[in-house]
């Protein structure tokens, strides 16, 4: 088990490499820096500001510096590789790990919100679906999981605040401060989610049902209540588990458009702008530490598995 | 075995027998496609879905003959005018601020063009998405699942940790960046001869064909192409694992085929079924990519009709023109739902046992 994580954390860091140079090449091959103006600078004030920002060295030794590989012009080791972001390049006085700071928390709660809107509506709903096949249970809440996925976010978005804020007035259109402001783009967000969960905890049910020991456990005359929830839905679980850790990292980095429509200061927000401001360093920062959020919690996915079923082996 | 059961069983296992090593079971395989339609025509959700997507499709093609005017035609002194009937359904009290005329059959933009031609149009931008960004993953997950899985050993194991390594990779960051570049570079490329000119004038190209006179679908196509053929792969590689092990290529292999009949012949069709399904219920996730990116402004390029972009117009006005975002919003939606309808009656009629599964 040890030996399985520990082979997988090795394996993170050509990942995270990778991730990082085809980033780091993307984003300066795009033309245009974050000093131009519409007012051309001197150009001894323009050469300053490279040298200051580190722009004016070659790109592989921007880029090691920026990892942290490298002593950079200030003779410095201070990158990635010390969980130092570096500076923002447009926003002078703040650091890219202050801007985390601020911002990631908003991301990160709505990713969590909307987690466990899409766990605590589609697992029930999935639940209830299988125990009652074909029943009117069954095709109202398949039902509700086809419009759930079919109807992106950004349709459910404006529609909510047209209901919920314009029309019966009960919460607040956009912002973000207070549990009000989290209802709807948790909702918008997690809605889709809890319909592809509904649809996996119900497929996956009605599989387990039909195994043998479920019919043990009810001839050994356990209540249908332990039979479902301790021998059934354990297993059951073990697909939808699957598809939380993406589902998770999904939920957070896709958080641009519900932030935008919602006009919550998160990090997705601060993305977008800071692809329009040529802002290297906020946007590397971003791209790596949504990559490594992804790549830790597909692991922390198959470290679950083995909780949930033993049976499941690591060589 | 119920007759469901054993007709999925001959999907898995019987096509490649058929082709050209035995005759008797041709009979079969023609049975077994039909069966398949016949499902499919059977289940009314899935009828449903294909009625739509073809109506959507004639429509994107005659859009010029249906849509009333043309997707940039308007009047700028008619901004965000609505017809009478209109102020009646929407709810707040729109008569008291809006300017009413009836021109336009569902109301006009913010720059007074009107919304029912432009979300019309907005067909021409959302549908090759779906069917570009579909057949770009089938084309390179197929062929590259295939070879990883046919090979095997050394080649499977580089070809599925470079999958890996991509799946690591943020996707809507990854194509939020590509569009980025792509824009910068290449919509303002001038100088006859470069590269960028040429990639810029094949990128018109594709928009004067799709009748867009601007759009940057290109780029689009090569941002949703290039991130979404990882799934595919896995797919075709973890079939085609199980299926070269069978008998009957073996028995091809004995025969003396190549490789490339091999894999083209007998192993593509019998593997064709699930990835067709998983490719189908792909294709909304494609349209909403595109409509995120033009939401945010990094999508189609204006005046382009896109549906992302006339949501995020029409948000901006929510409170006034709620109808502004619901028009597309409901385009966006009918047209989601129909490819979903579709995919889960593609999926129930050729694997009847996955039924309800995702």
């Amino acid at each position: 088990m040890s030996r399985f994580i520990i082979r997988r954390l090795i394996w993170t860091i050509p990942v995270i490499l990778f991730i990082s140079i085809v980033t780091f090449l993307l984003v300066h091959a795009v033309p245009g820096g974050p000093f131009d103006t519409e007012k051309p600078r001197p150009a001894e004030i323009q050469a300053n500001l490279m040298k200051h920002y580190g722009l004016d060295q070659p790109l592989w030794k921007q880029y090691t510096d920026y990892m942290g590989f490298t002593r950079n012009p200030s003779g410095d080791y201070a990158g990635i590789l010390q969980w130092d972001f570096g500076p923002s390049i447009t926003q002078r006085s703040r650091t890219v790990n202050e801007i985390f700071a601020a911002h990631l928390p908003v991301s990160a709660t709505l990713g969590v919100a909307a987690l466990l809107i899409a766990v605590g509506v589609g697992v029930p709903l999935g639940i209830i679906a299988s125990l009652k096949q074909n029943s009117a249970w069954d095709y109202l809440s398949m039902a509700l999981a086809i419009v759930g996925v079919s109807v992106p976010s950004i349709v459910i978005g404006p529609i909510l605040i047209l209901v919920f804020a314009l029309t019966l007035g009960w919460l607040p259109v956009a912002g973000w401060g207070s549990f009000k402001h989290i209802l709807m783009p948790s909702l918008a967000l997690g809605l889709s989610s809890s319909a592809i969960i509904a649809r996996l905890t119900r497929a996956s049910m009605l599989q387990v049902i039909r195994e043998d020991y479920i019919r043990t456990a009810r001839a050994k005359g356990l209540s249908e209540k332990v039979v479902i929830v301790r021998h059934a839905l354990k297993n059951a679980f073990i697909p939808v588990a699957t598809v939380l850790g993406p589902m998770f990292a999904a939920l957070v980095t896709g958080t641009f458009v519900i932030e935008q429509i919602f006009a919550i200061p998160g990090l997705g927000k601060y993305f977008i702008s800071s692809i329009t401001n040529r802002d290297y360093s906020v946007v590397m920062g971003t791209t790596l530490l949504y990559a490594l959020f992804l790549v830790a919690s597909n692991l922390f996915v198959d470290v679950t598995y083995a909780f949930l079923d033993p049976r499941i082996q690591f060589e | 075995m119920t007759k469901q059961e054993s007709a999925a069983r001959a999907l898995a296992s019987g096509r490649a027998d058929a082709q050209g090593l035995n005759s008797e079971n041709q009979q079969k395989v023609t049975n077994l496609w039909q069966d398949a339609i016949y499902r499919l025509t059977r289940n009314r959700a899935a009828v449903l879905g294909l009625i739509l997507i073809v109506l959507l499709v004639l429509m994107s093609a005659f859009a010029h003959v249906v849509a009333p005017m043309h997707f940039t035609a308007g009047d700028a002194a008619l901004n965000n005018a609505v017809p009478l009937w209109l102020t009646k359904v929407m709810p707040g009290h729109m008569e008291t601020y809006t300017q009413i005329s009836d021109i336009y059959p569902l109301g006009a933009d913010y720059l007074g063009r009107d919304l029912l031609s432009r979300v019309i149009y907005g067909t021409r931008v959302s549908l090759p998405v779906g069917f570009v960004g579909a057949l770009t993953a089938l084309l390179i997950g197929l062929i590259y699942g295939s070879v990883s899985g046919y090979y095997g050993g050394k080649v499977d194991n580089i070809m599925m940790r470079i999958v890996d390594i991509m799946y690591a990779f943020p996707t809507m960051l990854l194509i939020i960046l590509m569009m980025a570049f792509f824009k910068s570079s290449f919509s303002g490329a001038a100088t006859p001869g470069t590269p960028a000119y040429e990639f810029n004038r094949i990128n018109k190209v594709v928009d004067s064909l799709l009748g867009l006179q601007s759009g940057g679908m290109l780029f689009i196509f090569i941002g949703i192409g290039l991130t979404a053929w990882m799934g595919i792969a896995r797919l075709a590689r973890g079939q085609i694992l199980s299926l070269k092990e069978k008998e009957f290529i073996l028995a091809s292999h004995m025969i003396g085929a190549r490789d490339g009949r091999i894999i083209w012949r007998h192993i593509l069709p019998n593997i064709i079924g699930p990835i067709l399904v998983s490719v189908t219920l792909a294709i909304p996730g494609y349209i909403s990519t595109e409509v995120f990116l033009s939401f945010i402004g990094l999508g189609v390029d204006p005046p382009a009709p896109s549906w992302g972009a006339m949501i995020s117009d029409g948000a901006k006005a929510l409170r006034s023109y709620p109808h502004q975002v619901l028009l597309p919003a409901l385009f966006l939606a009918v047209t989601m739902f129909a490819f979903n309808f579709l995919g889960d009656g593609l999926r129930d009629a050729l694997d009847p046992r996955m039924r309800g599964t995702k």
